[in-house]
């Protein structure tokens, strides 16, 4: 396979000069295919990347509606507090530096996990983990302070938006801690097999995924809500 | 390629094996990760400084906010333009098509029917002073 792989190659750099289609293998078919088709189906890495985006893309519209809620009911304070009362500008840098730093170091476990390194491949998802649950941590005990001050969701339309949206994005990272224990697990018991691989591949989107919704998140709700 | 045919293929989030050594893709999340944390940065130095003008800020942050959404979906997703990546991307054309439809309706419609809300009775004293 190995000299028929080589002249395959050669003939993928002619036709395909900047590698857009990476130096062929598309498909199940011919080495030089595009990828449109014409190489047959796609392997199952693609689609079930594919079919886990559209997931995605889905729970960013969920997002989008909750986040429409708040961008509407911002002002709808009910003579109670405003957001530049209550947030804290150190907690939401804090906060969106663990996602940030988590989101970088799950797309190093997603490297080591392509050259099948298991200790760098745990380390990784181990210190994601533990940056996600200190954003929990952080999120969970502001959460608490607005409620015993008598903030919590009943006192204005404002403040129901702002914990609906907030706790639905804390929810998810929630979701997204159980499911890195269980890949940690996997990873561990069962090796780098073509599954477990596809489901790294998965977490990796989803927990990206959680760090975008947070980037529109403290942009609408705490920064822009600051100004209100 | 047909012997290990589940990894010929690459998609979104997955860091290519074939074509990269590790230390270029541990290069790609480090640039990313750089230029997300400016971004960041510029959107809270724009908050809490008066750099902006004020009534300006809020486009500022949008404007910031969608850039660094951009470089997350280039440095992290590893959203690219490739062929076995046409269909992500056209995926992700339709879901902004919908966010867009969705807040930017709910926004102008509400805007819309707030200004014609009858005062209430606290505007209307405030009115009368």
């Amino acid at each position: 396979m190995s000299a028929t792989d080589a002249v395959g190659h050669g003939h993928a750099r002619d036709v395909d000069p900047y590698l857009l289609g990476r130096g062929g293998g598309h498909g199940s078919g011919h080495v030089a295919a595009t990828g449109r088709g014409a190489g047959g189906p796609a392997s199952k890495t693609v689609v079930v990347a594919y079919g886990f985006w559209l997931f995605l893309l889905s729970d960013i519209v969920l997002f989008s509606c909750l986040f429409a809620a708040h961008a509407v009911l911002q002002t709808a304070i009910a003579d109670g507090p405003a957001g530049h009362e209550l947030f804290k500008p150190t907690n939401i840098a804090i906060e969106t530096a663990c996602l940030l730093l988590s989101s970088f170091t799950c797309g190093m476990s997603a490297v080591a996990c392509g050259v099948r390194n298991l200790l760098w491949t745990q380390v990784a998802l181990l210190v994601t983990g533990l940056l996600g649950v200190a954003f929990l941590v952080l999120e969970a005990k502001d959460f608490a302070e607005l409620v015993e001050q008598g903030f919590g969701p009943q006192r204005s339309a404002f403040l129901s938006s702002f914990f609906a949206v907030v706790g639905c994005h804390g929810l998810h990272v929630s979701a997204g801690l159980l499911w890195l224990g269980t890949m940690m697990a996997q990873i561990f018991v069962k090796g780098f097999r073509a599954d477990i691989l596809r489901r790294m591949l998965c977490f990796n989107l989803f927990w990206h995924v959680l760090d975008i919704i947070w980037v529109a998140l403290f942009t609408i709700v705490y920064l822009i809500g600051e100004g209100r | 390629m047909s012997d290990n045919l589940d990894t010929g293929d690459v998609a979104a989030g997955f860091a290519e094996p074939h074509e990269y050594t590790v230390w270029e893709d541990i290069q790609g999340y480090l640039f990313g990760l750089v230029l997300a944390t400016l971004l960041t940065a510029a959107s809270f130095y724009a908050v809490y400084t008066h750099l902006i003008w004020a009534p300006a800020i809020p486009i500022a942050l949008v404007a910031l906010a969608v850039a660094q959404i951009g470089v997350h979906l280039v440095f992290f997703l590893h959203l690219t333009t490739a062929p076995d990546n046409t269909n992500n991307a056209l995926a992700l054309a339709f879901g902004v098509l919908i966010v867009a439809l969705i807040i930017g309706g709910s926004v102008w419609i509400m805007g819309h029917l707030d200004e014609r809300m009858m005062p209430s009775m606290h505007q209307m004293m405030q009115m009368q002073r």
